[in-house]
């Protein structure tokens, strides 16, 4: 969504889901992994909505549903596809908002090319792209060329009408194994969404994501959105449905392999060797972007304080650079795991992680535990990574790693702030003390960082300590979370007051600001001045439920992003009954938050709707959401086009690429795959979470509530397939990859079927990624084995991202032998 | 006013919570239990499990329909197991709640052979009947049921009796404009009215429950005419009398076709 519209986030909240009118449910499964969004379903559904379910199973979400279809595994680009093509053909776009808040109208250079599969510029060798080609026209001022008609058959609009001509109701079928019926329905209701006064939304999660294509996934759903002017208006948007409590969070904060704290690039060593090249390719000259050395400055500020001046450029010289990394891979995880396992990492910090059992081929990944020479988990139970090194089938003794595990405190046994759905970030105070000598992570982060301090501070022969040893860090004796938190929302350096909003960071090394985007959040010591801790249940502007007074939606607690679009160029809302801004003729009413200038800053006077009638998406140069993304912002091309999943059945029926040509593949000696045709594992598999269980299972396979709901590791598979494979209900079946096998109940049920496609009828196997071999239960009877799924699991990536497939793979479905 | 609750299988989502809730309130242990080949678990109630989620799948053709029925204690006004309750331990409050009074509990299992949704169980540890108490000690002291408090797609509501009926029926009238047949309020005056109505998408039976609840005639033989005898007469002379009343019960029971 980065891409597209600017910023890489929820759009909308989980109240106004109820909002909508029509709900799409792909990707994700609302009722088992985030019930409490169900909730605002339900309230949809009470004011007449309808919810559409696409899923490879038949879930409790869709036992909700008003229309639900099977889609096969890595088919969402076909079926999305679909729905351009019919909301094309059939003239069912919003117009006006294609026109004004977007690039259809841009003029593509004549050098862009789309062949069988292929856009211009691919490089074979190094499965890459150069991407110089997928770029505007622009006139000799530099400026863009654009054909306000949309009728120029090299602007965005044609290209993209001539790129998804070929995505027939058909072919939907075809590829998906939709029947077009089911399909023309589906397409049909969604797109009605096109209407200015109707709202459609996305619920999407991993089953999106998790794809060598995961981000072209979320592109093709962000076109249909642009495509029928859903996006940033209440109940529209595209709502990513996060998985963990403090996902949004931790994204937020740089714990994307390729992105610094508030979403600037992390430094390229070959692009941006320093702050002057840095500034040159990421601060833009429109759009919000043009203020980014602000935020990179002022964040270099809390993070090195006087050692960082105009002088040293800020201490940019301290920043880890992308572009290194074992085989040039970077810093993603399958990336990560190969390293360890061709003995290039040494040492390994796993907080609140468990990858022994959510990395994907498991097989490898805890082999490369045993290439470490040290690892420490900070954990509230033993999990399956602390205890890798007695995992079925190892000898202990043959294990050198020494294994660090810290006790650590849970999310009520300290205090701080989570950031999830909604971008919204609340705070949480201490409900009781850790038991024992359970720590909470600040006070392991600040002790191992002044350990490491005293250790370089001793040692003459140290590597480049500058970084460590000049450090901005003083949170306290016990380190206080509310210091941390008056980092992170800034300050002026000179007198060491907090900022009232990123408007007033400054590129001089006056302010420090940990994290531009959370400016504004804690803006003092005053009790009201945590606004993430703020708790007003009553004000509803507009009876939207928006709710400004609980917690804080970054950026500057507004609760639906791009809302400018709500509105026409001249400021009318699309829909007068969901009011989010308004023009009244002299001023902006405002239920939320502008995103855009409503007031000059300086006089407090208003401006006019013509003036950001032309750049409602802020953060993009443009200012104008991407239905064709340029130069490469993403790499695997332009348009989303749908590609086979890296194992797959079948022929990929949209071109001669079977599979991503950009995706990335890795080929130790255990990175087996499955060949195309290949008879051995002819079954896809999926995995998902189910309601009973949390992520690895750590905290939940712990608690007998939950263990006694789910207590064993399961496989569901169709009558048919068990009928085949001489299955009965609760039998103990092996289920097998190219990279391991995996023991599980069987659950025989409808809710699942073979996918009609135009050739054959492939079964599908669903298993879940909660088991392993430690805790309370491990997913099943035998101690001597391991009852995770991702043994099955390839190392594959998506090039964007480095996200690793999880979400579709082949394999065989047996029989145990008893 | 008397209370009710609402059960909306409409909106009931399956997602468990209200049985989670249910042993954390009532600090009742989880089970040990094996995965069968369903979603459903632990298999049945007992004297732990004081309500559980029934999944029931439905397929024709194409189309697949899975169905959530909560199982628990319906709290009938008629309440068949507060009348065959030799120590009369079971009361039906002014609250609604049909409550077990362990105290006075001796474990003779009438109440386990009279109950026509088959819902209290033996509890072999301390010789007593189990089962909800639509969380009487919360509804007491002004809180809704802990089942009630934490259905998150608004299935399980909990309020004045009256207002659970206003509340089934226009839900009922907007499911039948969106085409939704089989809709039924049950327990709207099934036994006297029971004390947990359940609004239902699909046929009584799909779900599991007695399409006519009614309970043995011999628990009206043993009200009217058996236990007023137990209070003057005791010893031997009455046991065959007894033992031949509990048969019958038994037999009854069966007949009805209870889980």
């Amino acid at each position: 969504m980065g891409p597209t519209f600017g910023r890489g986030a929820m759009t909308q909240s989980w109240i106004d889901i109820k909002n909508s009118d029509v709900i799409m449910v792909c990707g994700s499964n609302p009722a088992e992994n985030h019930p409490v969004s169900f909730k605002w379903v339900t309230k949809a559904m009470e004011n007449g909505a309808k919810l559409i379910v696409v899923d490879p199973r038949f879930t409790r979400t869709a036992s909700k549903a008003d229309i639900f279809a099977h889609l096969r595994p890595g088919t969402d680009i076909a079926f999305f596809g679909g729905i351009i093509n019919y909301i094309i053909t059939n003239k069912m776009y919003h117009e006006d908002y294609i026109k004004s808040y977007s690039n259809a109208s841009y003029l593509i250079n004549p050098g862009y090319s789309f062949k069988d599969g292929l856009f211009s510029g691919y490089n074979d060798k190094d499965r890459k792209y150069v991407t110089d080609s997928w770029s505007y026209q622009t006139n000799d001022a530099g400026a863009t060329i654009k054909d306000a008609t949309l009728q120029d058959p090299a602007c965005v609009f044609q290209l993209m009408k001539q790129h998804y001509s070929r995505y027939t109701p058909e072919i939907v079928a075809k590829t998906c194994g939709i029947p077009q019926a089911k399909f023309q329905e589906i397409a049909k209701t969604f797109a009605a969404t096109g209407a200015k006064d109707k709202a459609g939304t996305l619920l999407y999660a991993m089953g999106l994501t998790q794809h060598t294509v995961g981000v072209q996934n979320i592109r093709a759903f962000s076109i249909i959105q642009i495509l029928l002017g859903n996006m940033g208006i209440a109940g529209g948007g595209i709502n990513a449905l996060r998985g963990e409590s403090n996902v949004q969070g931790s994204t937020d904060f740089g714990l994307l392999a390729g992105s610094l704290p508030g979403y600037n690039n992390l430094p390229d060593a070959a692009k941006h060797p320093t702050l002057a090249k840095y500034k040159e390719s990421e601060v833009t000259k429109t759009g919000f972007t043009q203020n980014r050395a602000k935020w990179l400055i002022s964040m270099l500020k809390a993070w090195w304080g006087d050692n960082a001046s105009a002088d040293n450029d800020f201490a940019y010289h301290y920043l880890p650079k992308n572009g290194a990394g074992f085989q040039k891979s970077g810093y993603t995880w399958i990336a990560l795991f190969e390293a360890m396992y061709a003995k290039q990492i040494k040492g390994l910090l796993c907080w609140g992680q468990n990858p022994a059992v959510s990395g994907p081929n498991s097989n490898l990944e805890t082999a490369a535990l045993e290439k470490l020479e040290w690892m420490m988990v900070a954990d509230l139970w033993k999990t399956e990574t602390a205890e890798f090194w007695k995992r079925p089938g190892v000898k202990p003794e043959n294990i050198k790693t020494e294994v660090f595990l810290l006790p650590a405190a849970l999310s009520y046994e300290k205090q701080g702030s989570i950031t999830n759905s909604g971008r919204l970030i609340q705070w949480r105070y201490k409900a009781t003390d850790a038991p024992d000598k359970a720590k909470d992570d600040l006070w392991m982060v600040d002790t191992l960082y002044k350990e490491i301090k005293a250790l370089y501070q001793g040692d003459p022969n140290a590597k480049f300590p500058a970084p460590i040893l000049n450090l901005n860090w003083d949170y306290g004796q016990e380190p206080d979370s509310k210091m941390v938190a008056k980092e992170i929302n800034g300050y002026t350096v000179a007198d060491k007051k907090q900022l009232a909003s990123f408007a007033k960071l400054a590129d001089d090394g006056s302010t420090g600001c940990g994290n531009w985007i959370y400016s504004g959040y804690f803006v003092g010591d005053g009790p009201a001045d945590n606004k993430a801790a703020a708790r007003d249940t009553k004000a509803d502007p507009g009876g939207l439920g928006l709710y400004p007074g609980w917690g804080y939606s970054w950026p500057l607690n507004r609760k639906i992003i791009y809302n400018r679009c709500s509105c026409d160029t001249a400021g009318n809302p699309w829909n007068p009954q969901k009011v989010l801004v308004q023009w009244d003729g002299a001023k902006w009413i405002t239920n939320d938050v502008a995103d855009f200038g409503a007031k000059d800053a300086a006089t407090g006077n208003p401006i006019t709707p013509d003036k950001t009638a032309s750049a409602p998406y802020i953060m993009l140069a443009e200012g104008q959401a991407r239905i064709f993304v340029p130069k490469g912002a993403i790499k695997d091309g332009p348009f989303p086009e749908q590609y086979e999943p890296v194992e797959s059945v079948i022929k990929n029926p949209l071109s001669a690429q079977q599979i991503n040509p950009a995706a990335k593949i890795w080929g130790a000696d255990k990175d087996k795959l499955t060949a195309f045709g290949s008879k051995i594992c002819p079954i896809i598999a999926i995995t998902y979470r189910v309601t009973e269980h949390w992520q690895t299972g750590s905290m939940t396979r712990n608690l007998p509530w939950l263990t006694e709901l789910m207590p064993e590791m399961f496989v569901e598979i169709s009558p048919v397939l068990a009928e085949r494979k001489q299955i009965a209900h609760g039998d103990w079946v092996t289920v097998a990859s190219a990279r391991g096998t995996v023991s599980a109940r069987a659950i025989v049920t409808e809710r699942l079927q073979g996918f009609k496609l135009c050739t054959g009828e492939p079964e599908v196997a669903g298993m879940p990624f909660h088991y392993g071999y430690t805790g309370l239960v491990t997913g099943g009877p035998d101690e001597d084995k391991n009852y995770s799924v991702n043994q099955l699991s390839p190392h594959v990536a998506e090039p964007n991202t480095g996200m690793p497939e999880y979400k579709t793979f082949l394999v065989d479905v047996r029989k145990a032998v008893t | 006013m008397a209370k009710a609750m609402l059960v909306d299988l409409s909106k009931c989502i399956g997602c468990r919570a209200c049985q989670v809730a249910c042993k954390e309130w009532n600090q009742n242990a989880g089970e040990k239990t094996e995965n069968t080949g369903t979603y459903e678990n632990p298999p049945d109630l007992s004297p732990q499990t004081w309500t559980k989620i029934k999944f029931v799948e439905q397929n024709s053709g194409d189309n697949v329909k899975w169905l959530f029925r909560r199982m628990m204690c319906q709290h009938c006004t008629d309440a068949a197991c507060e009348k065959v309750c030799p120590p009369k331990a079971i009361s039906h409050l002014e609250t609604t709640a049909v409550v077990i009074d362990q105290e006075k509990c001796t474990g003779c299992k009438y109440c386990i052979s009279a109950c026509p949704f088959n819902v209290p169980r033996y509890d072999a540890a301390d010789n007593k009947a189990k089962k909800c108490t639509l969380c009487i000690d919360r509804i007491s002291n002004g809180l809704i049921p802990a089942c009630a408090k934490v259905c998150a797609p608004g299935a399980v509501q909990f309020g004045e009796r009256s207002d659970m009926v206003k509340l089934a029926k226009a839900r009922m009238d907007a499911l039948k404009t969106k085409g939704v047949n089989d809709l039924r309020l049950y327990g709207e005056s099934e036994l006297g009215g029971l004390g947990v109505m359940v609004l239902m998408t699909a046929a009584a039976e799909d779900y599991g429950f007695p399409d006519k609840p009614s309970f043995p005639v011999s628990v009206n033989l043993w009200q009217d005419y058996l236990k007023p005898l137990t209070i003057v007469a005791g010893g031997g002379g009455i046991l065959a009398v007894l033992v031949s009343f509990i048969g019958s019960i038994g037999y009854k029971h069966k007949q009805e076709g209870g889980e």
